[in-house]
């Protein structure tokens, strides 16, 4: 099934100079195995591609259930020059929990709906 | 067995320090490690040196550490507690003359220590004449580009001069430029004598230092995520997170009894990975931590435990940071009503490009963004409503090398109130032109910046 990112995850994103960096967080090991899969740096960068993003970085960290996305080149030559609203980046993360994944029906947060 | 308790201070300049009296209180730390620097903060400092008039009190300092230590030194006087900030800035010596002005005028005695060394703005040309390129880390540019228009260039120092200080018996530490973590590893490896090249020890106090260092994010503030946040009690009560440290690093994490906030493994992770590039190797001025063995334990009741940090040798190179002018940006805003909101928004853009046009004004990039719609999201924004929105604000941006033309660019909307669409927001005044930076990482060899390292201890 089609499931957004909010219903089986949670992040937060920040600012270093021009890039954004997203932590993106399994609620449990089913999930995360399931985002591994499902959120790769090809679907990322589509995925933010409206930003002019560059370079998509992408890191699993299987202690934490977790994945480390770092977009390249994303804020306008950093939070200090940005023309934006969101000069920090710190709702990238929000952009990031709308992208939907294919994940079965049997995750665990799906369930208890 | 020996443990030590470091607070979170604040997590900016402008941060709340109310949320520190609880842990001082009832946390039971020894140290509150407070982080005033962000990337950016520099240039603020530096802006207010500029505005100062010969005869004025010092400046360029983080100005907020003076209240907040007159209000909470003596409560951690009382429990023994020292702090250590960065709130030094680009002048921790002024900072350090305004503190012991309200230590001496109020009758109390302290010893304050400052860190200074870190800036290299001076320094830049001799730095180059030594060898040292300071490209751009990312990028490979050339310094010369921006070299006549910088603000401000400081090296992230590292941990051993804060435990120096502390060393000579400081009760206040005030540092420049530090990585923000080094303000929790200071205290850490002068408490328990960890040992420089004891990779591991110094990686699990940088994975501390990182969790402390942005205050209420490290105990269930901001926490990234929908409908979960809803969860997090007592927010106006949030409590900052607590490290209680044992001498081989290993932690545990939490918050003073009977505060807001929470500390689990969901809000310490997201913490853990914040501002982070490559997880594997996050660098540091002491050591480089691998993230993918810490083991996080909750314990639930706000009690995380934390082990198994591992690090790998510190850098030969430090990270500097610059920050350059780089023109101005102009903003205008104007909102509407329903009906048409949007459209009626989407209208005045249009009217104000070409007001801009017939003008003549050089400017770099326009930036569009429609406020209750797609100013926070961008692209990613859901446009089924866009067309039935209740209300919409418009926010343009311009940048431009002019700042007469950033300063006009706001000006340019008041007309539309009685000559363009109806239904319109009231006008809140007008914003002056702002100043833009560019920001200039760069790499330089240690030994350069380290051996202008100075400590100076005060007794008030």
């Amino acid at each position: 099934m089609r499931v957004p990112l909010w219903k089986v995850a949670h992040a937060r994103s920040g600012d270093k100079a021009d890039r954004a960096d997203i932590g993106l967080f399994a609620f449990d090991a089913p999930t995360y195995e399931v985002l591994k899969r499902e959120v790769t740096r090809e679907r990322l960068a589509a995925h933010f591609a409206g930003m002019g993003t560059g370079l998509v970085e992408l890191w699993p960290l299987d202690n934490i259930l977790a994945l480390k996305i770092v977009l390249n080149a994303a804020l306008q030559g950093g939070a200090a020059r940005s023309l934006r609203m969101d000069n920090l980046g710190k709702n990238v993360a929000a952009q990031l929990l709308r992208m939907e994944i294919e994940a079965p029906e049997h995750l665990p947060r799906l369930k208890t709906e | 067995m020996k443990t030590i308790r470091v607070g979170a201070g604040l997590g900016f300049y402008g941060d709340s320090w109310r949320p520190v009296r609880a842990s001082i209180e009832r946390g039971g730390v020894q140290y509150i490690a407070s982080d005033h620097l962000s990337e950016l903060t520099l240039a603020i400092l530096q802006k207010d040196r500029h505005k100062a008039k010969p005869g004025d009190p010092p400046s360029g300092y983080a100005r907020d550490a003076v209240p907040m230590l007159a209000e909470l030194w003596p409560l951690a006087a009382r429990h023994g507690v020292k702090f250590v900030l960065n709130a030094g800035g680009l002048n921790p010596e002024g900072a350090r003359q305004a503190i012991a002005k309200t230590f001496r005028d109020k009758g109390w005695k302290a010893k304050i220590a400052t860190v200074t060394g870190d800036s290299v703005l001076e320094r830049i040309d001799e730095l180059r004449a030594a060898g040292e390129p300071l490209a751009h880390m990312d990028t490979g540019a050339d310094i010369a580009a921006v070299r006549g228009r910088m603000l401000f260039a400081n090296a992230y120092l590292g941990a051993q001069p804060i435990a120096q200080a502390l060393s000579k018996g400081a009760d206040i530490v005030l540092t420049g430029r530090v990585a923000d973590a080094a303000l929790t590893l200071g205290p850490l490896a002068y408490e328990f004598g960890w040992q420089w090249d004891d990779w591991d020890r110094m990686a699990a106090g940088l994975t501390l230092g990182h969790l402390l260092e942005c205050s209420g994010q490290g105990s269930g503030g901001n926490f990234g995520s929908a409908g979960e946040w809803a969860k997090v009690p007592d927010y106006a009560n949030l409590g900052y997170p607590i490290a209680e440290v044992s001498e081989d690093g290993s932690a545990l994490f939490t918050k003073a009894p009977g505060t807001g906030g929470r500390v689990s493994f969901d809000t310490i992770r997201q913490q853990l990975l914040y501002e982070v590039h490559d997880p594997h190797a996050y660098f540091s001025p002491d050591v480089v931590l691998d993230m993918g063995t810490l083991d996080f334990k909750d314990e639930g009741n706000d009690r995380v435990r934390i082990r198994g940090a591992s690090g790998a040798p510190r850098p030969k190179a430090l990270k500097i940071v610059a920050g350059y002018q780089d023109g101005w940006m102009g903003t205008g805003m104007i909102g509407f009503a329903w009906p048409e909101a949007y459209a009626k928004c989407e209208k005045s853009a249009q009217i104000i490009g070409a007001l801009v046009k017939e003008r003549g004004w050089a400017v770099e990039d326009t930036n569009v963004e429609y406020i209750g719609y797609n100013s926070l999201l961008g692209a990613n924004a859901d446009p089924t409503y866009r067309d039935q929105l209740n209300e919409c604000f418009l926010r343009m941006t311009i940048r431009t090398q002019d700042r007469k033309v950033a300063d006009a660019f706001g000006r340019l909307f008041p007309w539309l109130g009685l000559s363009g669409p109806p239904y319109v927001g009231s006008m809140k005044g007008i914003q002056p032109a702002k100043e833009l930076l560019g920001i200039w990482p760069a790499l330089v060899s240690r030994e350069l910046v380290e051996r202008n390292i100075n400590i100076e201890v005060e007794s008030t």
